[in-house]
């Protein structure tokens, strides 16, 4: 049924790391690798080797620059550049869920995790329409709606090795950036770094109340005199040239013309 | 929004038919036999055809019935279920005028309401769309209703009320073009909000998530077709209420020159309706066009 529940007993989800992100998108291949061949229908490509290649995905990495606003601390603050990684947020009032005509789109009592059952999509799209976040796509092979399970065939599935009992993106993310957990209870690792980073709701105006929480990138717009303690030992050891290229240095000076670089 | 030619088609000529079927239950024009053959075989042609082309937009549409099991939640399960008992109890109003000379009015109202519910319902499925401000307004339904309205009087011929139903539909064109053009800015949603980043600075999409296309891009992010749009309003305004309002209010002589004029005020209503429908979805920009950084 398309009604949403009042309340699911536990909130999975993921927490994403905006300050960690390196923007390798081996999630969005692992994410793909694993879900064009496990649950549901596979994610086709079209053209995939042609001049128009485009394909279903379930999770996509954008990238954006932040320039942040001047104040007299920072008259010119340096630009900062965020990778910034999008999937399915299993909302908590999911609006993808009440639009659906046939029932096909729901969302789980036990785990609040959103769901398409592909036998009854129609592939009307109202619920891609109805997201604000791109969460969703239609698979043209297939005529029906695609979206992130959480990977609900690996997080319960007991033929794989606990540490694998995760989403795939999760567990490939070699930058540690993708948390997952529940994010209902207080007392999850999860939660706890949301609490501590001040985790945020993408579109909170919108109303969705996603369960995914972002963390937002840490302070890193002050570059510093000295970048490096290094630095100093890689200062160059004689600020002027000496003997030979000192005199040779002078007198292609004296010549007519324009030297670019160097002291004078 | 990709402005889909089914689902551009199915709005614009269901709503005219089950305008013209609202009409009818209402007895405007309270016709039997042949003549009620042709305008109820017009009124079915119109909304049925319609509801059809609204099918070729589906993924897949032979599973289409279970699209009336979720009227509790979704506007899209009750349009279907107030389309389809429009049409069955309007058919059953129809054989009754065709086959026996005969009104049965309660069920020509109840024909006429549900005819109503079905256009209300369709504009519901845009308008309940948070994603998409310029259809997010109590404007849309509005825009739907009355265009459906002044069209069903202009194809039954209601003369005492399809001028001031046209003057109506125009008026609300305008107000919802004039509220549209400034709902993006007014619902708050900006590429800050989208990202979480807004309040850090000025943010700006570095680059794309993908070098391709992709179904988001070609359904959601249609950008390419607004550079006509002032010039496409001026002839949806004028095809679709200016000149049927002219036709209808010129005095004629003659039966055969008025129904000439009157037929090309359908004609030129239709082709104005269908234009602005098209603007209705060209220009209405979906928010996820900001995580792409246009909109």
């Amino acid at each position: 049924m398309t009604q949403l529940p009042n309340s699911t007993e536990r909130k999975m989800g993921l927490v994403i790391d905006l300050d960690t992100c390196v923007g390798c998108h081996a999630c969005v291949i692992s994410c793909k690798g694993w879900n064009t061949e496990n649950y549901g229908a596979p994610l086709s490509d079209q053209d995939p080797y042609g001049g128009d290649p485009s394909g279903t995905f379930l999770n996509r990495v954008h990238s954006y620059e932040v320039k942040p606003t001047p104040c007299s601390s920072q008259p010119d603050p340096a630009a900062q550049l965020i990778h910034f990684p999008k999937s399915c947020l299993h909302c908590e009032d999911a609006p993808c869920v009440t639009v659906c005509p046939t029932g096909a789109s729901y969302k789980r009592v036990e785990d609040g995790i959103v769901l398409v059952n592909e036998d009854h999509c129609i592939g009307c799209g109202l619920c891609a329409w109805s997201c604000p976040y791109g969460a969703r796509e239609l698979d043209l092979a297939e005529g029906v709606m695609k979206k992130c399970t959480l990977c609900v065939d690996r997080i319960y599935n007991e033929n794989l090795p606990e540490v694998d009992r995760v989403p795939s993106c999760v567990r490939t993310c070699p930058a540690g950036a993708r948390h997952f957990g529940d994010l209902g209870d207080p007392d999850s690792d999860v939660s706890k770094l949301v609490e501590e980073r001040g985790g945020m709701d993408l579109m909170p105006e919108m109303g969705t109340k996603p369960v995914n929480k972002y963390l937002p990138p840490r302070p890193k717009d002050q570059i510093e005199d000295q970048i490096d303690i290094l630095a100093p030992l890689l200062a160059p050891v004689a600020e002027e040239p000496q003997g030979f290229l000192g005199w040779l240095d002078k007198a292609l000076d004296k010549l007519p013309g324009t030297s670019s670089g160097g002291a004078h | 929004m990709h402005p889909a030619p089914s689902v551009i088609i199915f709005t614009t000529l269901s709503g005219l038919g089950f305008g013209l079927l609202a009409f009818l239950g209402l007895g405007q024009p309270a016709v039997t036999g042949a003549v009620a053959f042709v305008f109820y075989a017009i009124a079915f042609g119109l909304a049925c055809g319609g509801l059809l082309a609204s099918t070729f937009h589906l993924g897949r549409p032979e599973r289409a019935w279970r699209a009336f099991t979720q009227w509790k939640t979704s506007w899209l399960s009750r349009e279907g279920v107030c389309a389809v008992g429009a049409l069955l109890f309007m058919g059953l109003y129809a054989l009754g005028a065709v086959f026996f000379d005969s009104q049965w009015t309660l069920l020509g109202w109840i024909g006429a309401a549900l005819s109503l519910a079905t256009v209300f319902t369709t504009s519901m499925i845009y308008t309940q769309l948070k994603t998409i401000p310029r259809w997010n307004m109590e404007l849309t339904p509005a825009v739907f209703l009355s265009f459906s309205l002044a069209g069903g009087a202009l194809l039954a011929g209601a003369e005492a009320v399809a001028p001031w139903l046209l003057a109506i539909a125009g008026s609300v064109q305008l107000a919802y073009w004039a509220k549209g053009d400034k709902a993006l800015e007014a619902s708050g949603t900006d590429i800050g909000t989208a990202t979480g980043l807004g309040d850090r600075g000025a943010v700006r999409a570095f680059e794309p998530p993908h070098t391709g296309s992709n179904y988001l891009l070609r359904e959601f992010v249609h950008v390419v077709g607004r550079k006509h749009a002032q010039k496409l309003r001026m002839i949806a305004f004028v095809l679709g209420f200016a000149l049927p309002l002219l036709l209808l209010l010129t005095p004629v002589q003659g039966v055969v020159i008025k129904h000439v004029f009157a037929a090309l005020a359908a004609l030129s209503h239709i082709a104005g309706i269908a234009t602005s429908r098209w603007l209705f979805f060209a220009q209405a920009e979906h928010v996820v066009g900001l995580y792409y950084g246009k909109r």
